[in-house]
């Protein structure tokens, strides 16, 4: 049903750009109290075949960087600056016409809430063949057996019944699926999934991850998955990019970030997360005070105002109230944006994961 | 006054059903969701009781008809030695001075046309309590308490954030020094740096006032912070209930397994170690529930005898019950349990009836 060899046959051109570049991305939002930064200087590559996890906050930019690559943030008023490169070609210039041909096809996204993407008045059989027919010259007859044998890969029991359901009559776990097996239809090359486990009960969760898990490997498909969850993380990415304040904050591989996470924020995440494979602790160690308004963001450092460790930022590094700190490579493939001392953030770095080592079990 | 026992909540047997009305002029009752079908409980003073579980498996519907928001079907509630399950609405409001409730969404849990300090002197104006010192600097004092800057006392909810939502909510909750509060999902809402200091808060008030916590999540690590017990519900019964250590670290029921399996854990390397129970399908419809255990389709222990007898909620060692005719306490590396085809289409055709999945409420 997917054709492995087109997707490999596509595989061959660019090998100097990689698959995926994002330059210096940065959106913004007039609203009434004034211009919302929602992303800024937001850069990144990914390999093809290779899973990037942005983690984030509520607000932290994250699902509006993905939205600027699948082209869906200037339809909602959004201005995008920077350029994204895709498979050697740049989308920011594209029309939204010309946009709109490669999404579904070339990339593709699924949601948080699977009702977002499925119409609620369609059986769901016809709205893949739809997805189908518009992207390809294929019969209707021929597609609707194509959205079959994909709606059976995506582990939908009882599909041959199941393709002639309306979204309401299927649970939560099995819109999900549908909405995958939506997106994955046109064998598209990179795959947004935007929260796509946070509305799913545990056990569903796992059955979602292990899916999407089994079809990257099938079909070698790109991935960048968004969420808040570093547990999700741990499980599926290859690479984690922490956004804080419509920046990235620190960028490394995935056993990097766990392990030798240097930004005070990221350190933070991971300290105030209660673990399963942890005893109860006394208290946990939370972030103090609450994100930023993204209108009025701190003039230095963004996360300053609630780091525990901003004073011990020598003078000569400036004032993280008022210096904005770089991202900088800090060892090979990880990134930090902070102004405290290399030594100084790995001593800190150290002993905070040490501590939440020492209470797991 | 308290009960024997000296418990400050005893459950006993509570069953609450919903009715499934047919449409048409005249709706007759053609079926019962049973969202929770015979549970006990009880809860220490100063204790914390975590009940996690599933959507649709009754954790909420439980939780709301202990304080009576929801009237259950049968069974009896004693909250400090007094039986409430029969009390009348104008007899429960001097209930409510002891048991208090905390909810999942801090943005529509307060009345946004009040101000801030008009929700937390509410309690006071409700049960005629005039503190000493007045009203107000008794609200200034909660806000301090809870975190908030008094100053705010004028402003209106839609001002604050998720969290600090949250705060005004549990200072609503703790004005009149209940002796219970019933938490439902009181984090789930918030980003974790924030989740982190409502717990925290929560930790800290129960040491100070020496409240006990029926603590409803569906997160079990959020629920292994808090909580000095634990049950687990699936489908309206509870499975498997022991200390907050028993249940990580030693469960016996096989949902309790495949609930833990299926929490990532943020470390790779103890990520790639855990054990995969990767359960198919989702919870059965508490219409028409399966026969015997509810979890057997599900269920990778699952034999004959399963599906005949429904397995009674045992002691097996002081504190630890489980039902199940076959507990295990090392469960298989790595299982994929395929839900039988027929279950799914119990599942599907309730769906089909026109019933929405969660099974809490028909339309």
């Amino acid at each position: 049903m997917i054709n492995v060899e087109e997707v490999e046959g596509r595989a061959q051109h660019s090998p100097e750009r990689p698959f995926l570049s994002v330059e210096n991305l940065a959106v913004q939002f007039k609203t009434e109290d004034g211009i919302v930064q929602a992303v800024d200087g937001v850069s990144f590559t990914l390999e093809r075949g290779k899973t990037l996890a942005i983690v984030g906050e509520s607000g932290s930019g994250k699902s509006v960087t993905a939205q600027a690559i699948m082209g869906l943030v200037k339809g909602m008023g959004g201005i995008v600056s920077g350029e994204i490169w895709l498979d050697g070609q740049e989308l920011n210039r594209l029309s939204p016409s010309e946009v709109q041909a490669l999404r579904g096809d070339e990339m593709a996204m699924i949601f948080q809430d699977p009702m977002s993407s499925l119409h609620p008045f369609y059986r769901i059989g016809d709205q893949i063949v739809e997805a189908i027919v518009a992207h390809r010259k294929v019969g209707r007859g021929a597609a609707r057996r194509e959205a079959l044998e994909m709606l059976k890969h995506v582990g939908i029991p009882a599909a041959e019944r199941r393709i002639d359901a309306y979204p309401h009559q299927l649970s939560g776990g099995m819109r999900q699926r549908v909405m995958i097996a939506m997106a994955l239809i046109n064998s598209p090359q990179l795959l947004i999934a935007d929260e796509p486990t946070t509305a799913l009960d545990v056990t569903v969760q796992a059955q979602i991850l292990e899916l999407i898990r089994r079809l990257q490997g099938e079909f070698g498909t790109t991935v960048i998955i968004i969420t808040h969850d570093l547990g999700v993380v741990a499980d599926v990415a290859d690479d984690v990019a922490v956004m804080y304040a419509a920046r990235i904050v620190e960028m490394a591989p995935t056993s990097e970030i766990y392990n030798k996470a240097e930004m005070p924020y990221t350190l933070g995440l991971l300290a105030s997360i209660p673990r399963r494979d942890r005893g109860q602790q006394e208290r946990l160690d939370p972030i103090p005070g609450n994100p930023p308004s993204p209108i009025h963001l701190p003039p230095g450092c963004v996360f300053q105002p609630r780091c525990k460790y901003w004073e011990q930022v020598p003078e000569s590094q400036g004032d993280p109230r008022t210096v904005r700190p770089e991202l900088v490579e800090t060892s090979p493939r990880h990134y930090v944006r902070c102004l405290l001392p290399q030594d100084v953030r790995r001593r800190i770095s150290h002993e905070v994961l040490q501590s939440l080592r020492g209470s797991a079990e | 006054m308290s009960t024997s026992n000296g418990q400050i909540l005893d459950v006993t047997d509570l069953r609450t059903y919903f009715p499934i009305k047919s449409r048409g002029l005249i709706p007759r009752t053609i079926g019962q969701v049973k969202a929770v079908d015979g549970i006990d409980l009880t809860l220490a003073p100063a204790e914390t009781l975590g009940l996690v579980g599933e959507s649709g498996s009754g954790k909420t519907t439980a939780a709301r008809s202990i304080l009576r928001l929801v009237q259950p079907t049968s069974g009896r509630i004693e909250l400090d030695g007094q039986d409430i399950t029969h009390l009348s609405s104008g007899a429960m409001v001097k209930v409510r001075r002891k048991a208090q409730m905390i909810f999942q969404d801090p943005y529509n849990a307060l009345n946004p046309r009040h101000t801030v300090g008009g929700i937390i002197s509410a309690p006071f104006k409700v049960q005629k309590v005039v503190p000493p010192g007045g009203v107000r600097a008794a609200v200034m004092e909660l806000m301090e308490r809870v975190g908030l800057n008094p100053e705010h006392y004028n402003r209106y909810p839609n001002e604050f954030s998720g969290g600090q939502r949250q705060r005004i909510g549990i200072a609503r909750a703790i004005a009149l020094r209940p002796k219970l509060i019933v938490c439902d999902e009181p984090v789930s809402a918030l980003d974790v740096s924030i989740q982190a200091q409502i717990l925290n808060l929560l930790k800290d008030l129960q040491r100070e006032f020496g409240i006990a916590y029926l603590f409803v999540a569906h997160d079990l690590a959020v629920v292994r912070q808090v909580s000095h017990r634990v049950a687990v519900m699936y489908l309206g019964h509870i499975v498997e209930t022991a200390s907050q250590e028993t249940i990580y670290s030693a469960p016996l029921h096989p949902y309790t397994h495949s609930l833990l399996s299926a929490i990532p854990i943020p470390d790779p390397a103890q990520q790639k170690k855990r054990n995969r129970i990767l359960l198919q399908g989702d919870l059965p419809s508490p219409i028409n529930p399966p026969s015997g255990c509810v979890f057997r389709p599900r269920c990778f222990q699952a034999q004959e005898k399963c599906a005949a007898e429904v397995p009674p909620l045992i002691e097996v060692e002081p504190g630890h019950k489980v039902a199940c005719h076959f507990p295990i306490a090392k469960p298989p590396e790595s299982v994929v349990v395929s839900m039988a085809e027929e279950e799914a289409e119990v599942v599907a055709g309730a769906r089909d009836a026109g019933v929405v999945d969660s099974g809490v409420m028909p339309h």
